[in-house]
């Protein structure tokens, strides 16, 4: 986009319309005649299309200021956004759903609009544009690599340098007449207010954790009430984690699920529908061990005993394990091997779910991981020798 | 928020009170209100509450404020046990 621009700057043919169109010709030649089959032609290629790009539907226009046509997006989501999000809340090429960084607007943005910074998770972004409808503003999207803010932060993609490195791009101080930029307050773990300040001369202000608060955070003069500043983990906002949770046990669980299988048919008398049925009991304490501890857990969180996530993953492992056994008419060690399965899967699966949480520290993972995963193995271990050896021995 | 805690008596988190200035930026950046500024100084008030985002450090002006920051997921942390505290990690 960018070279075009300049492209028709050197042109010097006065034209300043919306995208830079050559002069209309001074006749215009009769259509041929159209031919007769198939259905009729779509809509013409919009003004705004250029070769080697793609028009993103959330753009409705695009404004001329002065570094150039910037987009200006719609605040409404259509129903792309939206399976967009559910595709990335499931999981599916969730790394590659992002947008191209640089300067957008939303409403009629002007020179003393306010300055909203992102990052360029398309998800982030649909959060953010969401809560503006009737707001006037640019925003600036960094290259986070299509990460989320907080992550992004934490892995110092939303950093100082890009803020940075995007405002010089955008050429910010030609666009705005003010020197602020408004950053969310979960940027903080990667951008130095400071900093940024002595770098290029705005100044961060910190803004609203949740982009559902900007609006109010906007109009009353930027100040951040109490509430803007805490964090909530509700009930829906865990269970919306919960499908990525899954998706990424699914790959471990394409060996794992085999395996079992090679398991259940380690036994002095082997046929195939023993071998299928004990398999299927296996599988099943497995399959529920994810569901205790990746969905169960997260669910019940707030309500669980103890503060370690692998106690908890424990506790709704056994009893998930207690329901598979018993849906199963599951009997003697078998079921302990089973009940035991799906506690140190739960277990696992529980301990993984600090990272979706916005409270657990690093120190405190650690910690209970030196607890939890010698449990963990030694519940598993437990699970192949009472499997095995109710078999031949016991 | 106050309704979870992690565990506790786990946070590197260190304010070197001498040096601060008092400007306050580690209370407004917290995620959990673990600052608050007492008699134009800034005091730890939640070091439970710590998770350890690095977001005080970075944002102090006169380093007066130390963590050690890091991500807090189990898969990242046995990446790092296996692969060494500097590898490259594929994480969440």
């Amino acid at each position: 986009m960018r070279e075009i621009i300049t492209n028709k700057g050197s042109c010097d043919c006065g034209v300043s319309g919306m995208a830079g169109l050559p002069p209309l010709p001074m006749f215009q030649p009769e259509p041929d005649d159209a031919p007769c089959c198939g259905a009729p032609p779509g809509p013409p290629a919009s003004e705004d299309e250029r070769p080697g790009y793609q028009l993103c539907p959330f753009v409705e226009r695009f404004v001329e200021t002065p570094i150039g046509q910037t987009p200006q997006v719609a605040s409404a989501l259509g129903v792309v956004d939206h399976f967009g999000s559910l595709k990335a809340r499931l999981g599916i090429n969730r790394d590659q759903y992002r947008i191209a960084p640089g300067l957008y607007s939303v409403g009629v943005a002007g020179s003393g609009s306010p300055v909203l910074v992102t990052a360029n998770y398309k998800l982030t972004f649909d959060a953010l544009r969401r809560e503006l409808a009737g707001v006037d503003a640019w925003i600036l999207v960094l290259d986070t690599r299509g990460v989320n803010v907080w992550c992004a932060a934490g892995k110092k993609t939303f950093s100082t340098e890009e803020v940075v490195r995007q405002v010089q791009r955008a050429r910010l101080e030609e666009i705005v007449c003010h020197r602020q930029l408004i950053l969310p307050q979960l940027a903080a773990p990667g951008v130095a207010a400071h900093r940024v300040r002595k770098a290029c001369g705005f100044t961060v202000v910190w803004g609203p954790i949740r982009a559902a608060d900007l609006r109010a955070f906007l109009s009353s003069d930027q100040q951040v009430e109490e509430g803007m500043r805490q964090l909530t983990f509700t009930m829906a906002e865990r269970a919306v984690l919960i499908p990525v949770e899954i998706s990424l046990i699914m790959k471990p669980a394409l060996w794992i699920l085999p395996a079992l299988f090679v398991l259940a048919a380690v036994s002095p008398q082997v046929s195939p529908g023993l071998v299928w049925r004990r398999g299927l009991d296996l599988a099943l304490a497995f399959g529920g061990g994810v569901f205790s501890g990746a969905v169960l857990m997260p669910l019940l969180l707030p309500w669980l005993p103890w503060r370690s996530f692998y106690l908890k993953g424990l506790l709704t492992g056994l009893l998930g394990g207690l329901a598979v056994v018993v849906g199963r008419g599951g009997m003697g060690w078998d079921a302990v091997s089973m009940v035991l399965l799906c506690m140190a899967v739960s277990s696992y699966a529980a301990m993984n779910f600090t990272g979706a949480t916005p409270y657990a520290s690093p120190s405190g993972v650690e910690k209970e991981m030196r607890r939890g995963i010698p449990i963990q193995i030694a519940a598993l271990l437990a699970t192949v020798a009472l499997w095995v050896g109710g078999q031949f021995w016991l | 928020m106050k309704d979870y805690r992690y565990l506790p008596g786990v946070s590197t988190l260190v304010l070197h009170v001498d040096s601060c200035v008092g400007c306050g930026s580690c209370a407004l950046v917290c995620p959990h209100q673990v600052f608050a500024l007492r008699d134009k100084k800034a005091a730890i008030i939640d070091l439970d509450g710590c998770m350890e985002c690095g977001a005080c450090a970075l944002n102090c002006p006169v380093s007066a404020i130390s963590v050690t920051p890091g991500v807090g997921c189990a898969s990242y942390i046995i990446q790092t046990w296996i692969k060494g505290k500097d590898a490259v990690i594929e994480c969440c």
